[in-house]
């Protein structure tokens, strides 16, 4: 199984940074998934072998990182804090918009594959809250009315 | 990309390059970057140590612990590599603030690993990022590679003949992972799971060397102190907490943001002066002061300098500097639940008390929140949370503990006026029916 280039060349380069192959794991681990989707069965297998793992190992690895998933998710994966600074600024209207919007729930993806949602927790935006992330880009101060706006952007993205 | 604040009363030393365009490399050494590491290789790496203990600088993660005295732990002689690590795993709620160092200062991070590792004599450092930034791991990078290209990092530093290598490292999503031993453990491509300790990390830490572990924000503050002397620094704040920190505002207020003050700042001022006093006209009704693990105050507790030693007095802690501030629309109900309902998720299991004591209370205060709860369910909850206490091997137990005592002390009368099937009083009619089922 091959990467992208520049996959590949972090990879081999981040192998000199450390006393044990074991050690590029997470990072590599949330890079793959960047370009597959998902912690798939031939990614998880591929970098097991490649890190001298077996591939329990690395699923037990998996299951403990809240942003690493074994099951694919929408192209674009809308994650609303709620945690206490969001909550107390509107995070959970925002979810509940999110859920009404998307039709669908916590974890869940639309038919279309475009939208992911999650409920996730805090992101590190509280100053500027209630705040989202699609994929990793953040998204700050909303309201419903930013929400919908962001969404229809994401959605005619893929038009474009 | 965050918006930026500022405020009179600000005290800029950590965020003096931010908006500067100072993540490019040329533009850092314009506004006095990499003299503070030079100014460090001319001198006996005690003299560093003692520089930094005497600045007064305290663990800016929310431990609050001297950072010269952890660093003088590392022992001199080691048979196994020493390291420095740089904690920028911000996950405590509340805290957005090492967030906008990586974003605009990167190179002040870079510049406190190099000179803590050549106070306590290690040859490699680490960046870790928490996985969300990824952003902030893409500046991190670029930052670094443009280091090794000036010859600050590398080979023989600064003509120096001292080698030294610093990596960028990131996470993938875990709370626990802040805390230093479970840092470790994902740096070493494991679960986070916590150590025991002893031994602490200065004396076992990655891969069983020696290793000094410090948030990106005191480390960023090295460089300041290095470069203005430790006396300057020890004077911006109080006599044991030295210097500034950025305090993370947020919650209901008008003007929350980051913001640099002095240690030991008032928290009163801070919340109606720089913070903008309480959003749509409303009223105060509680302040957690640190971050979400911290215990909440009243507002007749505020009138009280945020130093760790003054808010320790007041029965909290000065933690990870998010100022998290509640109006009078607020459940503390709600709030407790939402709280615990962190932890539960974050708890990696490892210790039975917090695995366990987590989800029950979880459980509990949902049913509360609901209104089915009963009046021993009120004791339930304190007693929960108090055999927590102290009985985990990382703090998280007593992170998910301490502001649910508090809760339950401080506001007894808002949970009882949930009791016996009386809903929420602070959810509006015809509200949205609840997240956290």
């Amino acid at each position: 199984m091959r990467f992208s280039d520049e996959f590949e060349a972090r990879f081999a380069e981040m192998l000199t940074h450390y006393p044990t192959r074991r050690s590029a794991l997470v990072p590599t681990l949330l890079y793959a998934q960047d370009e597959v989707g998902f912690m798939s069965d031939e990614v998880i297998a591929e970098l097991a072998q490649r890190l001298d793992l077996t591939e329990l190992e690395v699923r037990n690895v998996i299951s403990y990182y809240s942003m690493l998933t074994t099951k694919p998710r929408g192209k674009y994966n809308v994650q609303v804090c709620t945690n206490i600074a969001c909550q107390l600024r509107g995070g959970e209207e925002l979810f509940h918009y999110c859920r009404k919007r998307l039709g669908i729930g916590h974890k869940g993806t639309t038919p279309d594959g475009l939208f992911s949602l999650e409920e996730v927790e805090c992101i590190g935006a509280c100053s500027w809250a209630p705040a989202v992330q699609v994929n990793y880009d953040f998204h700050e101060n909303l309201t419903n009315g930013k929400m919908e706006q962001l969404l229809d952007e994401y959605k005619n993205k893929l038009n474009h | 990309m965050a918006t930026l604040v500022s405020h009179p009363d600000e005290v800029r030393v950590i965020s003096k390059r931010f908006g500067q365009g100072a993540t490019d490399i040329d533009r850092y050494l314009q506004l006095d970057g990499y003299k503070a590491v030079q100014k460090a290789l001319a001198v006996e790496p005690d003299a560093i140590t003692n520089e930094v203990k005497n600045s007064g600088l305290r663990g800016r993660g929310g431990a609050g612990f001297s950072t010269g005295m952890k660093w003088s732990f590392v022992p001199k002689q080691s048979a196994k590599p020493k390291y420095v690590l740089c904690n920028g795993d911000e996950s405590e709620p509340g805290t957005c603030k090492d967030r906008l160092i990586f974003e605009h200062d990167p190179h002040s991070v870079i510049e406190g690993v190099m000179i803590a590792a050549l106070a306590v004599g290690s040859n490699t450092g680490y960046i870790y990022i928490r996985g969300e930034y990824r952003y902030l791991s893409v500046i991190m990078q670029k930052a670094l590679k443009d280091a090794y290209a000036k010859g600050f990092l590398g080979k023989n530093i600064f003509g120096s003949g001292r080698d030294l290598d610093i990596y960028w490292h990131g996470g993938a999503g875990a709370y626990e992972v802040g805390e230093e031993s479970a840092l470790m453990e994902s740096l070493e491509g494991k679960r986070g799971i916590p150590r025991i300790r002893p031994p602490f990390p200065a004396v076992v830490g990655l891969w069983g060397g020696p290793t000094v572990i410090n948030n990106a924000e005191t480390l960023a503050a090295v460089p300041h102190i290095i470069l203005g002397g430790a006396d300057w620094y020890a004077k911006l704040g109080t006599p044991k907490n030295g210097g500034t920190r950025l305090f993370c505002l947020a919650g209901n207020l008008n003007k929350p943001g980051v913001y640099e003050l002095p240690m030991g700042y008032n928290l009163k001022k801070m919340i109606y002066e720089v913070g903008g006093g309480i959003s749509n006209g409303r009223s105060l009704k509680a302040v957690v002061p640190g971050g979400s693990s911290t215990p909440v105050l009243l507002p007749e507790e505020i009138d009280i300098a945020m130093d760790f030693d003054s808010v320790a007095k007041a029965g909290s802690m000065l933690g990870s500097g998010g100022v998290v501030v509640l109006d009078d629309t607020a459940c503390i109900v709600k709030f407790a639940l939402r709280t615990m309902k962190f932890y539960r998720h974050e708890s990696c299991g490892w210790c039975i008390p917090c695995r366990e004591g987590t989800d029950w209370l979880e459980k509990t205060l949902t049913r509360f929140h609901a209104g089915a709860g009963t009046k021993r369910d009120i004791d339930n909850i304190y007693y929960l949370a108090e055999n927590m206490l102290g009985k985990t091997f990382c703090p998280l137990g007593d992170a998910a503990a301490m502001p649910t005592m508090a809760f339950v002390k401080k506001f007894r009368k808002e949970f009882e006026d949930h009791l016996d099937g009386n809903p929420c009083p602070f959810e509006k009619a015809g509200a949205a029916e609840p997240v956290l089922a």
